[in-house]
């Protein structure tokens, strides 16, 4: 490809779409993110904007476009804007967490349907799954936790960047992303297997095993640090 | 335009050529480079090396450093709350700690506060957006701690100390080195799920510049699993957090003592008077400033609020000169153009490769190394690819990670990477992604001495990306996530014994005067006002029609 058809490429990108911002229609530019987009058409964003990198939840966002009767559920900041899209954002979402001292639970019966009982009302729609941004299987992890099985809980539910969507669409009003969170803490502290090496680690620092050596490297020069850090040697290997 | 799997015809041209020597590349290594030849790369082609990008500040305990002029701007700049916009006489908080910034530093900071006795009660975080809207939450790759048996903190200083050019303060590098082992031990106690073998040990890989396999992750969500905990740690404790409520300006109380903040609602625009007897700043980097226009990883709320708050009541900043430009920011799709791909692919095998399909560096460079080798190929070989919007990139070659690792390995591992490219159509695991050096981490800041009290500044503590000296001038992977629980978890043991026997004064904006006349003997003339709070992002033909109309 020649650098003029690669301009002429640049060309064609540059064509723009009417989206709806809240029923408002705007001409923006094709290409950008639905973030971008209603940033472009004049907005500046307080709430609904976090990392723009789609980790942190904050943006939320369900649209329907004009031809369509399906309602989509999506981030604005990892979407692309297109034509005839009616958006909305969802700046907040109250569903309150349960209150616990990891320190005084005892894994005893069903843990998390104790802090959560209203799991116990799921009737299985899905809906929960079909709004999640993250393509998680929020049904069965909520069906998971019913079990009272934390380790599945926590693993089908690992990637949840707590948006909130599911709770939002919920008819059984629960609050999916909290009783996540919960399943995970329980099973990374209790269920998950432990290395003795970390205690033993730590005992050695508490014991002042290297603090010497370590007292040592904090006075020594550039020159002599130079030496040590060229003389280390390389551990091998890059995967797991 | 016609894209055919995501990339256009002249990139899958390009694409050929890394697949046809792909089977070769598997069983090479390319060497490291010598300090020399380091030294030699980024002094042609890293941005920092640029003199034009920076300039000689004027006033304050910096003055006659070089600072971005981006960052320099904001401190050469009137302070936004002038003395006479807000009555200090009517106080709506009154705390022992007030912590300014809701993110990873600023949560553990408040952990650990209360783990030192302080009532959650007489806490108050603020933070410009929400709990958790932080660069904290956005980091993959993971943390570094020296843990193994033929690890050791000697080691982890070393390459510490190393990546930073030996321009690192000594005793914080110490401190975070020894503390790291007892920091994943306390999230393990939080419940933190960490990636482990079947057998419980932790699974641990090589980052950029490091000598030990000691990088522990939690798929490519680190970030956000550590961040979520803590999080919901402090929502169990009750911590009170003020969201969309940044603080615009410090106060001082009348024996020269930060005291406390002005804080705003950036809703209502109303302000509130909060008095505390300890501060700690937590306020992260300043990605957002879009240093030398280079596109950024970094979280909305980056923008350096914290280094001009300090700087106004008379805090040094160090090793500003030097900005964090990490390798492999996303080049394309355009919509990913900045965003991060961690550096976990390189550590699971993916090559960096040009358009001719050569690999031309050893993958796993300190980060400003790395960055500056990508540049020379980009610019000084013009190996690299051009993008629909003019961006220079090189492929990072991605489906050699499954080639060593096996089939799966990549949504095993890399499940935030590949969601993120599959959702605008490319593969990560059939094609390699287009990659460029993106802004990513403020390496300098407010120096902190190993306690996290900030030097010569009473009252006035900070931890995490707004603190300068650990890093020197340039961090290595994984040592963020740790820094900002070593330094939050100091920061908040040594403000709760400040707050313990500390009393706060009148309290004044008389420093908000002082900087005012620094300005003005300066010969600073300018309309510039800081701190930002939040980027302008706005489009120009919007933004050009706008009318301020007080309705």
């Amino acid at each position: 490809m020649t650098e003029e058809t690669i301009r002429e490429a640049k060309q064609e990108v540059l064509g723009t779409i009417t989206i709806y911002i809240m029923g408002k229609g705007y001409e923006v530019p094709s290409g950008l993110t639905i973030m971008s987009a209603i940033e472009y058409a004049g907005y500046k964003f307080v709430r609904s904007c976090g990392c723009r990198a789609g980790f942190c939840g904050a943006c939320a966002t369900v649209y329907r476009k004009e031809t369509e009767h399906k309602l989509t559920f999506t981030l604005a900041c990892q979407t692309l804007a297109e034509e005839g899209m009616y958006l909305v954002q969802l700046p907040f979402v109250p569903a309150a967490k349960s209150i616990y001292d990891l320190d005084k639970i005892e894994l005893v019966g069903n843990t998390i349907l104790e802090h959560y009982p209203e799991i116990a009302r799921c009737v299985s729609c899905n809906t929960c799954t079909k709004s999640c941004p993250q393509d998680i299987e929020v049904m069965k992890y909520i069906q998971a936790a019913l079990r009272g099985d934390a380790a599945r809980c926590a693993q089908l539910s690992f990637d949840c960047i707590q948006c909130g969507l599911c709770a939002m669409r919920c008819p059984a009003d629960i609050k999916h992303y909290h009783v996540a969170q919960m399943a995970r803490r329980l099973y990374a502290k209790f269920l998950a297997p432990k290395t003795p090496q970390l205690d033993v680690r730590n005992k050695e620092l508490e014991d002042g095993k290297f603090d010497k050596e370590l007292d040592r490297y904090e006075k020594l020069d550039k020159k002599e640090l130079v030496a040590l850090y060229k003389a280390r040697d390389h551990e091998e290997g890059d995967s797991s | 335009m016609i894209l055919i799997r995501g990339y256009p015809e002249y990139m899958r041209e390009s694409i050929a050529n890394v697949e046809a020597t792909r089977a070769a590349r598997l069983k090479q290594t390319f060497s490291a480079m010598s300090l020399a030849e380091r030294d030699e790369v980024l002094n042609k082609f890293h941005p920092d090396y640029k003199p034009e990008g920076k300039r000689r500040l004027k006033i304050g305990q910096s003055t006659d450093e070089g600072f971005p002029h981006e960052l320099a701007n904001l401190l050469e700049a009137h302070p936004l709350v002038q003395p006479g916009d807000v009555d200090l006489k009517q106080v709506d908080y009154d705390v022992d700690i007030l912590i300014i910034g809701g993110g990873g530093a600023g949560t553990v900071a408040a952990l650990w506060a209360i783990r030192e006795g302080i009532s959650p009660d007489r806490i108050l975080i603020t933070t410009k957006l929400r709990h958790g809207d932080a660069n904290s939450m956005m980091a993959q790759g993971g943390i570094q701690a020296a843990d193994r048996a033929n690890d050791s903190p000697l080691h982890h200083y070393l390459d510490a100390i190393g990546g930073g050019h030996f321009t690192n303060k000594p005793d914080l590098v110490k401190a975070m080195v020894m503390d790291g082992p007892k920091i994943i031990k306390w999230h393990q106690e939080l419940g933190v799920m960490y990636d482990r073998e079947k057998d419980g040990t932790f699974v641990e890989r090589h980052g950029g510049g490091t000598s030990r396999m000691r990088m522990h992750s939690a798929k490519d969500y680190t970030g956000m699993e550590i961040m979520r905990v803590l999080r919901d740690e402090a929502r169990n404790l009750k911590v009170p957090v003020q969201e969309f409520t940044p603080a615009v300006e410090l106060i001082t109380d009348d024996k020269d003592q930060v005291a406390g903040a002005v804080l705003y609602n950036l809703e209502t625009s109303q302000y509130f008077v909060c008095r505390a007897k300890s501060t700690i700043l937590a306020t992260g980097g300043y990605g957002r400033l879009h240093i030398q226009a280079f596109p950024t990883t970094n979280h909305y709320g980056a923008t350096a609020d914290g280094l001009v708050l300090a700087y106004h009541v008379g805090a040094r900043l160090r090793d500003m000169d030097s900005v964090q430009y990490h390798p492999t920011g996303a080049a394309f799709p355009e919509p990913l153009v900045g965003l991060l791909c961690t550096e976990k692919l390189r550590s699971m095998g993916a090559q960096p490769v040009n358009k001719d399909g050569h690999a031309f560096v050893y993958p796993l460079e300190p980060r400003d190394v790395e960055s500056a080798a990508f540049l020379r190929e980009c610019y000084g070989k013009k190996l690299g690819i051009e993008t629909l919007t003019g961006l220079q990139g090189v492929w990072l070659d991605t489906p050699m990670i499954e080639l060593i690792s096996g089939e799966g390995a990549i949504w095993k591992n890399l499940a935030a990477m590949a969601r993120q490219f599959k959702r605008f159509g490319v593969d990560m695991v059939k094609d390699p992604i287009l990659v460029c050096p993106t802004l990513h981490y403020q390496n300098g800041g407010v120096e902190i001495d190993p306690t996290g009290a900030t030097m010569d500044i009473k009252g006035l503590f900070a931890g995490g990306e707004v603190t300068g000296g650990v890093h020197g001038k340039n961090r290595l992977m994984g040592n963020s996530l740790l820094d900002y629980n070593v330094f939050g978890m100091r920061a908040g043991i040594a403000a709760a014994k400040h707050a313990k026997k500390a009393h706060v004064g009148k309290l004044t904006l008389n420093h908000v005067k002082g900087y005012e006349r620094m300005l003005k003997e300066a010969g600073i003339v300018t309309d510039r006002k800081a701190p930002m709070v939040l980027p302008e992002y706005r489009g120009t033909a919007a933004l050009s029609r706008a009318l301020d109309l007080d309705l």
